[in-house]
């Protein structure tokens, strides 16, 4: 049995709103209640959930963008949670993040080359072209698109330039947050090949968050559904999607119009039924 | 019997660049069609130009017939046409907050809708009306919030009691749930089906998800690169596909036939895990090939296509493809 890359242990995460009385405490939102899961490495680990679900604050908890309010993360044996920014560099190398929104998370005025050593430049290493043609090569990507602007390419292409600087500094493990949901269907697929690729050829740990159980389940090999700040059920995907536990993975799952389901007669009001058919 | 939206020739141009060429479309009455295609192929283009909503430098040319409107849509002027937006013609939006009046009721939104078309006789008479449609797209209580008090798939519900507020002839839906999550956009989606069957109104009906069309809709266009390529019933479209692109957008989506084996559709290689792809990317508008608009993603392009691909089939079922996939010499 492979060792654990990431083990969350009781993780809560709560916000404050902003006071509504002068005598009374401010309101506090639960964004995450006791997640617990682990992570092995070389596992595909996929997070699904709705918008809400906490899946988002998990995230920027892993990759130390924010601090848990109590709870544990370890990450390949260091204990993260309250580690000061100085001594997160070897996170910063070993876990890196795929946004959803290809457009806003690359700087505009920045050329691709710029943005792709920029992860190399950060953690003073020595940024080579050569490193930088053969990321963009590792993507496919001509070698020439190193001079050009993010706004010059196709929402495809832009996610191809996020993967290259995510893979930039060698990380272990490759955090994907809704990759491809912006993306239209046939380059969606490209996209999803190239990152499954990517994972065998790098031995990558890959944890997928994805609010679309169907992509999870072709990309990913365990998942954890969560639901208002919870994890509700944990499994192989091909488990969860089959025969979910849970009722509210059963309602997922049943909501979930699928092309086969849809051509042997299923109807809108059929996929709001809690029960897969 | 005489269809609610005849489309007959339908061009859109922007400085001489064709973004939409020759679009046949028909809806019947009560009949629910799926326009579906990627972004750039100029679905939602179509739709606004039967709204005559495009923007001001883009020109449609063509014909655009509604029944119950005595007049040519395209083309007609703005007084015309806002009278039969919004009574004949609805349209549910893809982003249902800037669809609706952030510094209105909900409620005076719906009810304004039909006070202006005067499909009900008094201020009092369309709240009471408002009340209900909100009430069936199971929004009770909501007439006195704002609209930024609502999540998304509430906002759009109002969006869809507002569109529905007149009996619409014709309801047009541009990707009416792509930004919601799936649990929400089963429910909307269930609305609208018992809006449009409730009324007997036609839907038009916008996406780039072919399992959501293939749920709701009977019959389903398919466009690229401002074309459509191939129409028909959405069974015989979805299982026995004719166009090659209508075949590789089918294959790279079936996430489920992935995993399970290997599709056959001999577009890429379909190792474990690995989707058969479309190469190469939408081209940007204006950028397509002549001929066939497929030509230079398709595996099975010859010299031939260079030249436009005829429409082979009926009007409503159909294809315009050189070398159709099923035929005895593929």
């Amino acid at each position: 049995m492979p060792e654990p890359v990431i083990q969350v242990t009781d993780l809560v995460r709560d916000y404050p709103r902003p006071r509504t009385s002068l005598f009374r405490r401010a309101p506090v939102v639960h964004a995450l209640r006791g997640v617990s899961f682990e992570v092995r490495a070389g596992e595909r680990f996929g997070i699904v959930g709705e918008s809400g679900c906490g899946k988002s604050t998990l995230l920027r908890i892993l990759a130390a963008l924010d601090r848990a309010t109590s709870g544990q993360v370890v990450v390949d044996g260091t204990d993260i949670t309250n580690l000061p920014e100085r001594r997160l560099s070897f996170l910063r190398e070993n876990l890196q993040l795929v946004f959803q929104d290809p457009m806003s998370s690359l700087d505009p005025r920045m050329r691709v080359r710029d943005i792709i050593a920029e992860p190399l430049v950060v953690q003073g290493h020595p940024a080579s072209g050569d490193r930088v043609r053969e990321l963009l090569d590792a993507v496919g990507l001509p070698p020439n698109a190193g001079d050009r602007y993010p706004h010059q390419f196709s929402g495809g292409q832009r996610q191809r330039i996020s993967i290259a600087r995510a893979l930039a500094p060698r990380p272990k493990i490759l955090v994907a947050d809704e990759p491809v949901s912006a993306l239209d269907v046939s380059v969606r697929a490209q996209v999803l090949n190239l990152i499954s690729d990517l994972v065998d050829e790098l031995d990558l740990t890959l944890v997928f968050v994805s609010h679309d159980l169907s992509v999870v389940k072709h990309v990913c090999d365990r998942v954890a559904v969560m639901n208002a700040g919870q994890i509700v059920e944990t499994g192989t995907t091909g488990e969860v999607y089959a025969t979910p536990a849970h009722p509210y993975t059963r309602r997922l799952v049943a909501a979930i119009p699928t092309l086969a389901r849809a051509l042997t007669g299923t109807t809108t009001t059929d996929l709001l039924k809690g029960a897969p058919t | 019997m005489s269809d609610v939206l005849t489309v007959q020739g339908l061009t859109v141009s922007v400085r001489d660049v064709a973004l939409v060429s020759d679009v046949e479309l028909t809806v019947g009455p009560g009949e629910r069609v799926g326009l579906i295609g990627e972004s750039g192929s100029g679905k939602s283009l179509t739709a606004l130009s039967v709204l005559g909503l495009l923007p001001e430098d883009v020109l449609a040319a063509g014909s655009v017939r509604l029944s119950g409107v005595d007049h040519e849509l395209i083309g007609a002027d703005e007084r015309r046409m806002s009278r039969v937006r919004g009574r004949h013609l609805a349209m549910v939006f893809q982003e249902p907050m800037t669809a609706l009046n952030p510094t209105m009721r909900v409620g005076d939104q719906v009810a304004e809708a039909m006070l202006i078309h005067r499909t009900r006789s008094s201020r009092r008479a369309a709240r009471i009306a408002a009340a209900e449609l909100l009430e069936l797209v199971q929004l009770p209580g909501v007439m006195r919030t704002y609209p930024h008090q609502l999540s998304g798939g509430q906002r759009q519900r109002v969006v869809l009691a507002l569109a529905l507020a007149n009996d619409p002839a014709l309801l047009i839906c541009d990707e009416p749930t792509t930004a919601l999550d799936v649990t929400v956009q089963a429910m909307v989606l269930d609305l609208i089906m018992r809006g449009v069957a409730a009324r007997e109104s036609a839907l038009l009906f916008i996406t780039h998800d072919l399992a959501v069309v293939a749920t709701v809709c009977q019959r389903v266009l398919v466009m690229y690169g401002g074309r459509v390529v191939e129409s028909g019933p959405v069974t015989e479209v979805f299982t026995r596909p004719r166009h090659r692109y209508t075949e590789g957008l089918i294959a790279a989506s079936d996430l489920e036939s992935a995993d399970s084996g290997p599709a056959d559709v001999g577009l890429a290689t379909s190792a474990p895990r690995r989707l058969p792809t479309i190469p190469g990317n939408v081209p940007p508008a204006g950028q397509f090939p002549d001929g066939c608009v497929f030509r230079n993603r398709c595996a099975h392009a010859t010299e031939t296509c260079a030249t436009l691909p005829p429409w082979t089939g009926t009007p409503t079922q159909g294809f315009a493809c050189h070398h159709p996939a099923g035929a005895s010499d593929a």
